[in-house]
């Protein structure tokens, strides 16, 4: 062998082992991103339209009086895999929109709980339409109301997402893994102490809390398409750093269509709370979860990362990017290493960027794959069915 | 004192949760975090919920678990200024649980905290409030919900706040 062709050889060798040493999956192949098709919406990921979001993916959503071509589109709805339901703002709407009443005639309202806030607002009917799928009498929540929010509601003790400036998104477009955005919990009203209800009805102040069967609860409305129903993929290409904004495909069915089928991909069945275990720093945390929805990497410090400042409370604020690894178990056994990152969200904010793909904060006892597990990465979303009781991710 | 399982004072709570669920319908549960152990029992009663306790040194822990699969365990001062008193609490369960209750008298300055909290970027994430006198961590998502909170003061000394979870 000549000398030339050993150099050759281990530039080779060192290229690889320098390119696999840099994690994130720069040494595969960018990922497929769809083009656009029948089951294809555009998503974007920017500062949304309040121009405040940090790593927030949306899309537009069109609306229609149901079984008409009475129509609305509302854009940069977040397009979220960790909720289920449609949940647009109400001063948005300029359609009349069919309100849903309990058997007694009182109308429905509802106060649905996220990680980081609560939205109320009556529960509607609508057909939806987004790119070519088309579902038709969606129950959905209209975000914001002069309705005096429950007690019970406020003792969920978050912070209101009722408005744009607060929500920072028109609407909450959710596909996650479940069928309907409460399930069996909702059927009866919760009366034992401790418990508080999500459906309520308001025939008069204060609202009561109401059972709510689960053909009314507001449903990811995938489920309810024509075909491509049983799961999504979200396509976003890989980031380095920050930048100002990306663009990318919501896509609707897995196996469906010549444009999503599963390929290679691992699935990570969940549980029935929706969750799977990560495995960081030598920890099992069986709560965890993959949020398109959320807008970070979250997980507990216990590998002594610098948390930021007041400023940026509950991010990490690490002086040199931290390279770190966390391993996934899903309820089928399937198991495989992530690689990640973590920067200064101090930096990171101080930036004009809003697309982060180190950006991460604390969580206690659990790991929460947000956003930007997503770049550079197609990840399905399998809703709940006979073969897969809680749904699946599979990436 | 190792580990135990409290099943010995179970009979016993029979007897003690008729006496309370009188005291509780006069006065609705506000047990909690900074109340005493008695309050145990008028949450459980409440949940409706199944106690088991354990205890080492420093504290006792009474896990609740209702019907709904919420759990909620609430740390109990063993010695020291803070005995006998709730110094933490934990919680997981499909939707997040009535703050108001777990709090107790920390409920107004936690809704004070988490309203005063500036906007900065908006986006989904975990919520953490950090007061000197108290500390909630909490998050989720729907289908799974946990948190914890604690009153600084009122740990005992040698527990470390990481095993209040």
């Amino acid at each position: 062998m000549s000398s030339l062709r050993i150099f050759s050889v281990v530039a080779t060798f060192l290229t690889f082992a320098f390119l696999a040493g840099c994690g994130g999956g720069s040494s595969t192949p960018p990922n497929t991103i769809a083009s656009s098709g029948n089951n294809v919406a555009s998503i974007s990921v920017n500062s949304g339209p309040a121009g405040n979001y940090a790593n927030g993916a949306f899309a537009s959503v069109t609306i229609c009086l149901p079984g008409t071509s009475t129509c609305q589109t509302i854009s940069d709805i977040l397009v979220d895999t960790g909720s289920s339901g449609l949940r647009m703002l109400s001063p948005l709407i300029t359609l009349s929109l069919t309100q849903q009443n309990t058997s007694g005639g009182d109308p429905v309202f509802e106060c649905f709980p996220f990680e980081s806030g609560y939205t109320w607002g009556p529960v509607q009917t609508a057909d939806v339409e987004i790119a070519g799928e088309k579902a038709s009498s969606v129950p959905v929540q209209l975000i914001g109301t002069s309705t005096a929010v429950p007690e019970g509601c406020l003792d969920f003790a978050l912070p209101s997402s009722n408005t744009l400036e607060s929500l920072g998104a028109n609407g909450i477009l959710g596909i996650g893994l479940f069928a309907q955005d409460c399930g069996q919990y909702c059927e009866q009203v919760q009366t034992a102490s401790g418990n508080l209800n999500l459906y309520y009805q308001c025939a008069s102040s204060p609202c009561q809390a109401t059972g709510e069967s689960l053909a009314q609860q507001v449903p990811n409305p995938v489920t309810l398409f024509a075909t491509d129903n049983n799961g999504v993929i979200i396509e976003l290409p890989a980031v380095s750093g920050g930048e100002t904004s990306i663009s990318g495909s919501l896509v609707f069915g897995i196996g469906t269509e010549s444009n999503n089928a599963l390929g290679g991909a691992t699935i990570y069945t969940a549980d029935s709370s929706g969750s799977f275990t990560t495995t960081y720093n030598g920890a099992p945390y069986s709560g965890s979860f993959i949020d398109s929805g959320s807008n970070g990497y979250f997980f507990p410090d216990t590998n002594g990362i610098t948390e930021c400042g007041v400023d940026e409370s509950g991010f990490y604020c690490p002086s040199t990017t931290e390279n770190l690894s966390a391993g996934n178990q899903g309820v089928n056994g399937s198991s495989g290493t992530v690689n990640f990152s973590i920067g200064d969200a101090a930096t990171l904010f101080d930036s004009n960027d809003y697309v982060f793909g180190d950006l991460g904060g604390s969580a206690s006892n659990y790991f929460d794959w947000g956003l930007p597990f997503f770049y550079g990465r197609n990840v399905y979303t399998g809703v709940q069915s006979a073969s897969y009781a809680n749904g699946y991710w599979a990436y | 004192m190792s580990r135990r399982r409290a099943g010995s004072i179970q009979s016993g709570l029979l007897l003690l949760a008729a006496a309370l669920a009188i005291v509780a319908n006069a006065f609705p549960a506000r047990a909690a975090l900074g109340g005493d152990v008695t309050s145990v029992q008028a949450d459980q009663l409440h949940m409706r919920g199944s106690l088991r306790t354990t205890a080492n040194a420093s504290y006792t822990v009474h896990q609740i678990q209702a019907g709904s699969g919420a759990v909620v365990r609430e740390y109990v001062s063993s010695s020291g200024k803070s005995a006998g008193k709730v110094f933490g609490i934990a919680w997981q369960g499909p939707w997040p649980p009535d703050m108001r209750q777990l709090l107790g008298s920390y409920f107004d300055q936690y809704v004070q905290a988490i309203n005063a909290q500036s906007a900065g970027r908006a986006g989904r994430r975990p919520v953490r409030v950090e007061l000197p006198g108290l500390i909630v961590q909490r998050g989720g998502h729907p289908g799974s919900f946990v948190g914890r909170a604690y009153v600084p003061e009122m740990v005992p000394t040698g527990v470390r706040t990481e095993e209040i979870q």
